[in-house]
């Protein structure tokens, strides 16, 4: 069985959805067998998510959308026509 | 994708996220807002070039990554990243349980959430030197696989596992930081591994 040094090597490629399914497995195996691990391991995946989620709630100032939807309107080609 | 309009259509609905991420790099609304219309502008222009069935997100971000480093990081001199290799492994974690004490015994998974303010977890993603803050970004908020990020940076995937394990650990240590300042740990004893083997903060 892998052993704890071997699982928590393995933790930042775990929660990264980076190993094969082989790996992924043998982690799992330890895991439900290893509660100090587990521990870390939901610790991390917890944190990931807070930073995830508070990283995403700026609010977007009032004037960008319509700058963006001018850049779609930009004529390119030159023919005047847009697209 | 068949004609502009429907990728410029399908391109606005990412605006938001483009937004965040460009405030995560810039650290200021102006040059956030100047970056992501840049970036809208690239690929409108570029459009030509988006391959049928390439992820569209994937690709903006991969605009907006590019954008950033031609535009705004030639403006900033190299900074000094050897202190982020002083950081031991599961740095935050191993340090969580003088936390929980001083939040009375609440478990930190519980408390994860509220312990942190917003304004802590982005100023310390923004710490991050570029090259570390880029792919933690990537990967940690935005959510992008290890070759995508590779793709975007132009790096090879062993160079971003190595930066986001050291960029992770630095950013953990400021969360820490944080913490520590507000006082929630004014009376922490010496950190101890939460009965990790003793080996673990190698690897």
């Amino acid at each position: 069985m892998t052993d704890c040094n071997e699982t928590l090597r393995e933790l930042e490629t775990f929660l990264d959805n980076e190993l094969s399914d082989g790996a992924r497995g043998a982690i799992h195996v330890h895991l439900e067998a290893c509660t100090d691990c587990l521990q870390a391991f939901d610790f991390h995946a917890e944190l990931r998510s807070v930073i995830a989620a508070k990283c995403h709630n700026d609010e977007m100032p009032p004037g960008l959308l319509s700058r963006i939807e001018k850049c779609f309107g930009e004529d390119i080609d030159g023919d005047g026509r847009i697209g | 994708m068949a004609d502009r309009a429907e990728f410029a259509e399908q391109a606005m609905q990412y605006a938001p996220k483009l937004y965040s991420a460009a405030l995560r790099l810039t650290r200021n609304g102006a040059d956030a807002e100047d970056l992501v219309q840049d970036t809208y502008l690239r690929a409108w222009r570029s459009f030509s070039t988006f391959q049928e069935g390439t992820n569209l997100r994937a690709w903006l971000y991969r605009i907006l990554t590019n954008t950033f480093i031609n535009t705004y990081r030639s403006k900033q001199r190299r900074p000094n990243e050897t202190h982020l290799d002083n950081i031991e492994d599961l740095y935050l974690y191993k340090r969580m349980g003088a936390i929980d004490s001083a939040l009375g015994g609440r478990s930190a998974e519980d408390t994860m959430f509220e312990l942190f303010t917003d304004d802590e977890v982005k100023a310390a993603l923004e710490e991050l030197p570029e090259n570390f803050r880029l792919p933690v970004l990537l990967a940690d908020v935005e959510g992008f696989a290890y070759k995508e990020i590779a793709e975007m940076l132009d790096i090879p995937v062993g160079t971003v596992m190595s930066r986001l394990h050291r960029g992770r650990k630095a950013m953990h240590k400021l969360l820490y930081d944080f913490a520590s300042e507000r006082g929630l740990i004014a009376n922490a004893p010496a950190p101890t591994a939460r009965d990790l083997p003793p080996d673990s903060q190698h690897g």
